[in-house]
């Protein structure tokens, strides 16, 4: 194993790192956001709505990422969406997580005995006064851990954007692959980078997840 | 029209879910002051018609008033929502289950609803709440979680939050059948405390005892139907119906 050249090439694979983590970051809070919008969708009391939210869940978890990455980045022109490869990664990759995370928070909401949203409602909350009142906060207790899941997913996922040439971690150990010849040496470098990025989120979910548990 | 003396007049009540016709034309009138307690085998209907009277689950034929006021009135969605807030603000209810908010202490939970619903301050929803727990002897464990406390308190504590809204009616849906025995009577004493008060309240029950001591009139469901009623000292002693000699025979021997 080459480590003089691993040292060498190291500097750019932490300033790609950045680059992984920053595109985790955005993704996550789209997803997020997709999440909360598709879970409210799914468990609206109008079916249109319901109908749209469970599109979008089995569209987007019934394709592969990469396609809809390549659909949004190399067919988006076509169709007047001209996005550059970063902004194409962001949005593709958190609309698809977001997918995930629907499933994940309505999961958690519906998990929650119903007995508990009829007791607040005889006491004349109105179905919103429940929902954040009584719901909202037992089930986002609930969420955090599998949400963690949905996070590592993502940060994984984003080497994906690799394939339409955004300049992270996989994309920077494939080029300098191609001027050293050292697959092995440069794989293993982003890979050991990718194992701290979610080490490191892991470790935070895990704390946050004790730290809201009631008691 | 009809005058409207009842405080609580249910009137040919009748609900299905899907084709399971679960209550069948009951109509039954409740005066201010009194209690009925409601007994009957389980699946008899008795929680559906409890349920039906804050709404819970609406029936699907037949009125529910309270108070001169049509609970189940038919409205636009959102006015209908607005007046069925306010219907229940008055009417309590007490679950089997409690209930009770997990993430909340017992004074939480009792002052959430005033807070929300009556824009208490903090500090008049603190002195409602040490009052309220005073009353059912829960004010030493004002700060505690439900998960600290035992089933007999925690339900307690769920009666407090139910009264704190100053209702004025009161619904208890064998608010002591999931409670160890030795806890049933710290409950008991609760609600006879209430009646004494002379709160309006319907109680369904599977004890006997004290459905005789306390409730004014008795009514025996069974399959979704009042198959009699009357005092409790007629009801328990000298009931007319063979099916209610049938269940009261089950019933009170099998507790002996
Ligand atoms: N939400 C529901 N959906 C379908 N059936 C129900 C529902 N709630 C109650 N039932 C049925 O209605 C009948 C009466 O139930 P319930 O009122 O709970 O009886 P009780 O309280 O006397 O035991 C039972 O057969 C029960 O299975
Ligand atoms: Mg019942």
């Amino acid at each position: 194993m080459d480590f003089e050249l691993m040292l060498k090439v190291y500097p750019f694979f932490l300033e790609a790192a950045w680059t992984t983590i920053l595109l985790s970051v955005l993704t996550a809070i789209l997803g997020l956001t997709c999440g909360t919008l598709g879970a409210a969708a799914r468990l609206s009391r109008f079916a249109a709505l319901r109908f749209l939210g469970a599109a979008y869940v089995s569209l987007f978890r019934g394709t592969p990422a990469l396609i809809q990455l390549f659909i949004l980045y190399f067919g988006g022109p076509q169709i007047g969406i001209q996005l550059d490869a970063f902004e194409a990664g962001v949005i593709g990759l958190g609309i698809n997580a977001g997918a995930y995370m629907t499933e994940t928070i309505r999961g958690a909401i519906i998990s929650i005995d119903k007995g508990q949203r009829e007791a607040a409602r005889t006491l004349g909350l109105s179905s919103w006064q429940a929902t954040y009142q009584v719901i909202l906060p037992q089930a986002s207790r609930l969420m955090v851990r599998p949400l963690g899941v949905n996070l590592n997913m993502l940060i994984k996922a984003t080497a994906l954007v690799a394939a339409i040439s955004v300049i992270e971690l996989t994309y920077t150990a494939q080029r300098y692959i191609g001027s050293t010849y050292k697959p092995f040496e440069m794989f293993l470098l982003a890979g050991v980078l990718y194992m701290i990025i979610i080490y490191v989120v892991g470790r935070g979910v895990a704390w946050l997840d004790r730290k809201v548990q009631i008691n | 029209m009809t005058e409207q003396t009842d405080f609580v007049e249910i009137r040919h009540a009748q609900k299905s879910f899907g084709a399971l016709e679960v209550l069948k034309d009951i109509s039954l009138s409740v005066t201010r002051g009194q209690i009925v307690g409601i007994i009957g085998s389980s699946g008899s209907g008795k929680s559906t018609l409890l349920r039906a009277i804050n709404d819970l689950d609406p029936l699907t034929g037949g009125e529910i008033w309270l108070d001169g006021v049509q609970v189940n009135k038919s409205l636009p969605h959102r006015q209908y929502e607005k007046h069925i807030n306010e219907m229940r603000q008055q009417v309590g209810m007490v679950f089997q289950h409690f209930n009770l908010f997990p993430h909340m202490t017992a004074r939480e939970n009792v002052t959430m609803a005033p807070k929300m619903l009556k824009g208490l301050s903090q500090e008049a929803a603190d002195k409602l709440a040490e009052e309220q727990l005073d009353k059912v002897g829960m004010l030493e464990r004002i700060d505690y979680y439900p998960s600290q406390l035992s089933g007999g308190q925690k339900q307690r504590v769920a009666i407090a939050r139910a009264l704190a809204m100053k209702p004025k009616l009161m619904l208890f849906d064998e608010a002591t059948s999931a409670l160890d025995p030795e806890l049933v009577e710290e409950v008991n004493l609760v609600m006879k405390r209430l009646a004494e008060e002379h709160m309006t309240m319907i109680i369904v029950t599977h004890e006997m005892d004290f459905a005789a001591s306390v409730c004014d009139r008795v009514l025996f469901m069974d399959k979704g139907v009042v198959v009699e009623e009357g005092p409790p000292a007629t009801m328990f002693k000298h009931p007319t119906k063979e099916r209610t000699r049938e269940f009261l025979r089950k019933h009170i021997e099998g507790a002996k």
